[in-house]
């Protein structure tokens, strides 16, 4: 009975989801305590983290971006495949091996996190499946072949939103199939326990270098702290290097048209108890972003935890100023964002602190043609 | 002993007429589906029978009321609301429960709500051929009346055999546990369902079910009916 309370946040997460699952929940998460508790898979994922991923990534001074104030972007861009997503991919990998499953299914909304499943399936020899929704796969075709080059299988989702929403329930319902020769490689800070925590701790690592290196070219730590949040995996992964630190501000940044914890109810999504968006009557809404990654109707617990207790801050930005903030980062900076980072960019430039670092959560190669199409319009 | 025959309809204008159907087929459980928007546990018939009414304004108050019509039409048959977390989180869990018992339902399955989260909550419980011993003691002892034995690991929808796990979770919850056993996921035809009566106490069919509803109150109850007869003979 209490097991099913381990993994909350507050009111928030828990394990809703068909009894099916939860013997190899229980499993997941004993194997996860004991391989926190080990020695060697802490110095696997290091090694890998360095020799393979590219570990640390640097911290950017974007002086042109932003005139005025000091702005650092935490530079996940950089990282192999070129997004967050693969911290966790790799520590799942990592930990589905030591669980003794050799077939990982995945959900991905932009494409980053199934190309971050399917490089660890390639590197380490395991059969990848991923879900992904069909408009998804139209707006990000590059990851979608992408993965495919990588030898994992891409399942198109033909129903419902066919989105985020529809191939994660789709890749939890192949899980509840597969359960005995599958581990499920969530890609962010949702579903049913131990997910969510066990996505933090795999993301803090961005959190843990950027407070680091803040602090080694400042000597203070930020006024603030900016990730834009989908999931919220990138921004717990940030936000947890600066918990600790009262006089941080923590602002996640959400999609207008995705604002979960702005505009949510609390509800129930993809196994977890958490601010979702949903109608009085708890059936999910629709989210609408420009940005596959952000169009998401739920978010971590972990999420809705911090912003009941005020330590973090939730805003919003739409898809225009998302926009602006993608061309103006390119032409400033000569870095091309992500389409979701752009949406904690818009939000850093007018916030009222100087010192902030902001987490560039992924490059923006597999925008191209989404953001150019929405550009061409102003003439720009 | 006669064995339980159990009946899985989506909440829908039709169907109290429908329910009416099937227990002169010969059900003698009806579960009433109060759809849901991300229904995890349900292959495509059932999610697309959920998208439908959905589609419908089939939302929670209007399947109250599809229930308090059913228990007119048949006013001696258990009926069972089966649905998802959310649509409890919304209404009230306490709320929805007290709700729906006035509106005549026996009992309740929630069906990504496993034993332990909620225990207040009276329901019947699943249990999966994954099920530790455990945990299906705990199904067993929190449990409404029946135990619903989920056959296979998957989703609802017809299969072509019978789950060669199911003999295997039968004989571990006859071990751990007094409570009927009612086996449900992937039966659809008599010879299943003849199949299945030499093991468990009674079976649920879903998504050939709602297939054969969609054909009108006649159709159903002749598909019910030889569900009936199969079980009778076993």
């Amino acid at each position: 009975m209490t097991e099913a309370r381990v993994g909350s946040f507050g009111v928030y997460g828990g394990r809703f989801v068909p009894e099916t699952l939860i013997p190899a929940l229980e499993e997941l998460e004993r194997g996860w305590r004991e391989a926190l508790a080990d020695e060697r898979f802490r110095a696997e994922l290091h090694e890998l983290a360095t020799t393979y991923a590219g570990r640390p990534t640097p911290l950017t001074l974007a002086e042109r971006f932003a005139p005025g104030k000091r702005i650092y972007l935490k530079r996940e861009d950089l990282l192999h495949t070129g997004a967050h997503k693969l911290n966790n991919a790799l520590g799942q990998a990592v930990l589905a091996r030591r669980l003794g499953k050799r077939r990982i299914v995945a959900e991905t909304g932009a494409g980053q996190h199934g190309v971050a499943s399917a490089t660890v399936c390639a590197r380490f020899g395991l059969q990848c499946v991923v879900y992904m929704g069909e408009e998804d796969m139209r707006r990000q075709r590059p990851n979608v072949e992408r993965m495919r080059l990588l030898g994992a299988e891409v399942r198109a989702v033909d129903f419902g939103t066919r989105t985020l929403k529809e191939a994660t329930s789709e890749a939890i319902r192949d899980w509840i199939t597969n359960v005995e020769t599958t581990h499920y490689l969530i890609g962010s800070c949702v579903g049913p326990a131990p997910y969510p925590e066990l996505v933090a701790e795999l993301q803090s690592v961005i959190g843990r270098e950027a407070r680091e290196q803040v602090l080694a070219a400042e000597g203070r730590l930020p006024e603030a702290v900016v990730a834009c949040v989908g999931g919220g995996s990138n921004a717990i992964g940030i936000f947890h290097g600066f918990l600790d630190d009262p006089e941080v501000r923590l602002v996640g940044v959400e999609a207008a048209g995705a604002a979960s914890l702005r505009s949510g109810r609390t509800g129930v999504l993809h196994g977890a108890r958490s601010s979702v968006l949903a109608d009085e009557d708890g059936q999910i809404a629709d989210a609408h972003s420009i940005s596959a990654g952000l169009d998401y109707p739920g978010v971590g617990p972990e999420h809705a935890y911090l912003r009941d207790s005020g330590r973090a801050e939730y805003v919003t930005a739409t898809d225009e100023e998302a926009l602006a903030a993608f061309r103006d980062l390119a032409r400033t900076e000569g870095i091309i964002p992500a389409l979701e980072p752009a949406h904690a960019l818009a939000r850093a430039r007018d916030l009222d602190a100087e010192l902030v670092v902001v987490g560039l959560s992924g490059r923006g190669d597999k925008d191209l043609a989404e953001a150019l199409a929405a550009l061409r319009p102003d003439g720009k | 002993m006669r064995k339980a025959l159990v009946v899985y309809l989506m909440s829908e204008p039709e169907t109290p007429e429908l329910a009416r159907a099937a227990v002169e087929g010969g059900a003698d459980v009806v579960e009433l589906g109060f759809p849901f928007s991300d229904p995890l546990a349900d292959g495509p018939v059932i999610r697309r029978a959920a998208e439908r009414a959905l589609a419908r304004g089939m939302r929670t108050r209007a399947c109250l009321e599809v229930l308090a019509r059913t228990r007119e039409l048949v006013p001696d048959t258990p009926l069972v609301p089966m649905t998802y977390s959310s649509i409890f989180e919304a209404y009230g869990w306490e709320r929805l429960a007290e709700d729906a018992r006035a509106a005549g339902a026996t009992s309740l399955i929630v069906a990504d709500l496993p034993a332990g989260e909620r225990p207040e909550l009276r329901r019947v419980q699943l249990v999966a051929p994954t099920s530790t011993d455990e945990r299906i003691r705990l199904a067993g002892e929190l449990t409404d009346g029946w135990l619903y034995l989920v056959t296979l690991a998957g989703t609802t929808g017809a299969r072509g055999e019978v789950s060669p796990a199911l003999p295997g979770l039968v004989e571990r919850a006859r071990r751990l546990t007094s409570a009927p056993l009612y086996a449900g996921f992937g039966i659809s035809t008599p010879d299943h369902a003849h199949a299945v009566a030499g093991l468990a106490d009674g079976i649920v069919v879903g998504s050939r079910a709602l297939q054969a509803a969609e054909e009108g109150p006649s159709a159903l109850r002749a598909y019910v009916a030889s569900l009936r007869e199969a079980l009778d003979e076993a």
